[in-house]
């Protein structure tokens, strides 16, 4: 489903990513890990289209999508959340879902200004289908509250559900457990699955390697901006040069 | 009702009321030069309080529908309505076109460029004798007509601006509170995340751009039809900031702190008259104050002041006893 094939990546004279390549199947959910600085987080910001890559390609359904920008990818599919949450603080819980609709409605200005029949029932159709979302994610009850105030955990919620507003067919949630505690981990980890099973694809970066080992069918190593390994859960924690890289060993 | 019709309405209320209880030339004149402001604040607000992005040249576009309602009319003399409109077209598409290269700049950059531009427009004004009178002005502007009234006292100027006050306001509010108003709110709370999320930031900003640039262009033709004179000297740097001013004041991203910023800011001078030569200072300290206690405006400040007095008048019948 996505493919990344031979990305490499420099800053200046910093290659953060090197001829990277690995690919992603339908229905999965793979984990990216590797210590910090592996580059991770680069690689999602190339895939997404805030980066452009120094070399090499990602494909989404066989399509070059690696130098298309990042607002029209959501129309084809692809969406991610961020490692430090990025809410709209100021719009309410249920407005940042309903933003997350905006590629699935199209009152122009003029309509929106006018209040136009259509665009009156287009909104209520947008509210409908963000409060389903809530629901989905559990957050049913802070809908009208400012999303600027809630609380870290709940904020992750809402940009879960937020994404998953786009209608996408695959999603790459950087670091979707950081700064979550043990209870927040499991509830996200049941989440996950939930969207994996309403027939999303699932990508994460993680540090929690628990979490990653419960629920990622396929894993991917990097370090120092290179693939160290790549398999199963199990084939990863007894793969030699990952307990290398985590435990130090020259 | 909806909470927000009802708020609307009480507005319209209240401007269409407000002739019984003032008479006075004067201070109709005033409150004319009120709703000009409003409807500028309100174009720099969707652009500075929703969309976040500054523009320190709307007094270029505010001069430019003057201008050009002006020299078709008492130059050329085609209808004042068709002046206006033709104003507003051409300012909303030069600033279409240029929104594309000076949006793409962020913060003091973009506001550096459309200072600039500000600036080139005025000179424009001043130096293009032919056309424009240069800094004597153009005088001779038509007023506007409708139907056998001729707009030409402070009366019928008051109604027919606060007309187009409402009329603007009314169709703000309907964008800020649709799928287009949420959009911008969330270019300006993280473009990133917009982005991700399928908004096409950057077409969005240069339309608002030339939204709010296009208003201010009504705004500019209705000056120029109400007051049959223009000169460059009213749409300067100065008044760029003075309309940034109103806007912070009265309230970021509030389509009625725009009025009551630009009340304020328009009110004050004439009711500070009173300190005479010392007018300046104590205006400048009355912002300063403001910005420092009120920093949502007043559209915020306000309603917490009179909690706070609430509040305390409440708790102080209880001490004594």
């Amino acid at each position: 489903m996505l493919e990344i094939r031979g990305i490499t990546q420099r800053f200046g004279g910093i290659t953060a990513l090197e001829d990277i390549s690995f690919s992603v199947a339908k229905g999965d959910i793979t984990g990216i890990i590797g210590p910090n600085g592996a580059g991770k987080t680069t690689l999602f910001n190339i895939a997404t289209g805030i980066y452009s890559q120094t070399k090499g390609q990602i494909f989404l359904d066989g399509v070059d999508i690696s130098r298309i920008p990042a607002e029209r990818l959501a129309r084809r599919g692809l969406v991610r959340t961020f490692q430090n949450i990025e809410l709209f603080g100021t719009l309410t819980v249920l407005e940042n879902v309903m933003l997350g609709l905006h590629t699935q409605s199209r009152c122009g200005m003029l309509a929106c200004m006018t209040k136009m029949p259509w665009h009156i029932a287009e909104e209520r159709r947008i509210r409908t289908k963000a409060m389903v979302l809530l629901e989905f994610c559990g957050i049913t009850n802070l809908a009208d509250q400012v999303a600027g105030s809630l609380p870290f955990g709940k904020g992750r919620l809402l940009e879960i559900a937020r994404a998953m507003a786009t209608a996408p067919r695959i999603m790459l949630m950087d670091e979707p457990a950081a700064g979550l505690n043990n209870r927040e981990t499991n509830e996200l980890a049941l989440l996950i699955r939930k969207i994996r099973d309403a027939g999303v694809t699932v990508v994460l970066v993680e540090h929690d390697m628990e979490l990653v080992m419960d629920i990622c069918d396929r894993i991917v190593v990097l370090n120092l901006g290179q693939k160290l390994a790549e398999g199963t859960p199990r084939e990863i924690q007894e793969h030699p040069a990952v307990i290398a890289a985590y435990l130090g060993e020259g | 009702m909806n909470r927000e019709v009802y708020k609307f309405l009480v507005l319209v209320a209240i401007v269409l009321l407000c002739p019984l209880a003032v008479h006075e030339g004067y201070i109709l004149n005033v409150l004319v030069f009120v709703g000009i402001h409003t409807m500028l604040a309100l174009a720099l607000n969707l652009l500075l309080g929703y969309a976040g992005q500054i523009s320190l040249g709307q007094a270029g576009f505010f001069g430019l529908g003057a201008y050009i309602s002006g020299i078709l009319t008492a130059t050329h003399g085609v209808n004042p309505w068709l002046a206006m409109g033709e104003g507003a077209v051409v300012v909303t598409l030069l600033a279409f076109l240029i929104g594309f290269p000076i949006l793409k700049l962020k913060g003091h950059y973009l506001a550096m460029a459309t200072l600039g531009l500000g600036i080139i427009i005025y000179i424009v004004f001043n130096e293009a004798v032919d056309q424009t009178g240069g800094p004597s002005g153009l005088s001779g502007i038509p007023n506007l007509s409708l139907g056998g009234i001729i707009f030409d006292n402070d009366l019928k100027n008051y109604y027919l601006i606060w007309t187009f006050v409402l009329l603007s306001m009314g169709l703000a509010l309907n964008l800020v509170h649709s799928r287009i108003g949420r959009a911008l709110r969330a270019i300006h709370d993280s473009e990133v995340a917009a982005r991700v999320m399928g908004v096409n930031a950057r077409l969005l900003k240069v339309q608002i751009f030339a939204l709010s640039a296009g208003l201010s262009a009504v705004a500019g033709s209705l000056y120029a039809h109400t007051m049959t004179f223009v000169a460059p000297a009213s749409f300067g740097f100065n008044f760029s900031v003075e309309l940034v001013t109103m806007v912070i004041i009265g309230g970021l991203a509030s389509i009625y702190g725009s009025l009551l910023g630009a009340a304020l800011l328009t009110l004050l001078p004439e009711l500070l008259r009173a300190f005479q030569d010392y007018d300046i200072i104590v205006y400048g300290l009355l912002l300063i104050i403001m910005t420092m206690y009120m920093p949502g405006g007043l559209v915020k400040g306000v309603p917490a002041l009179f909690s706070a007095i609430r509040s305390r008048l409440k708790r102080k019948p209880s001490a004594h006893a």
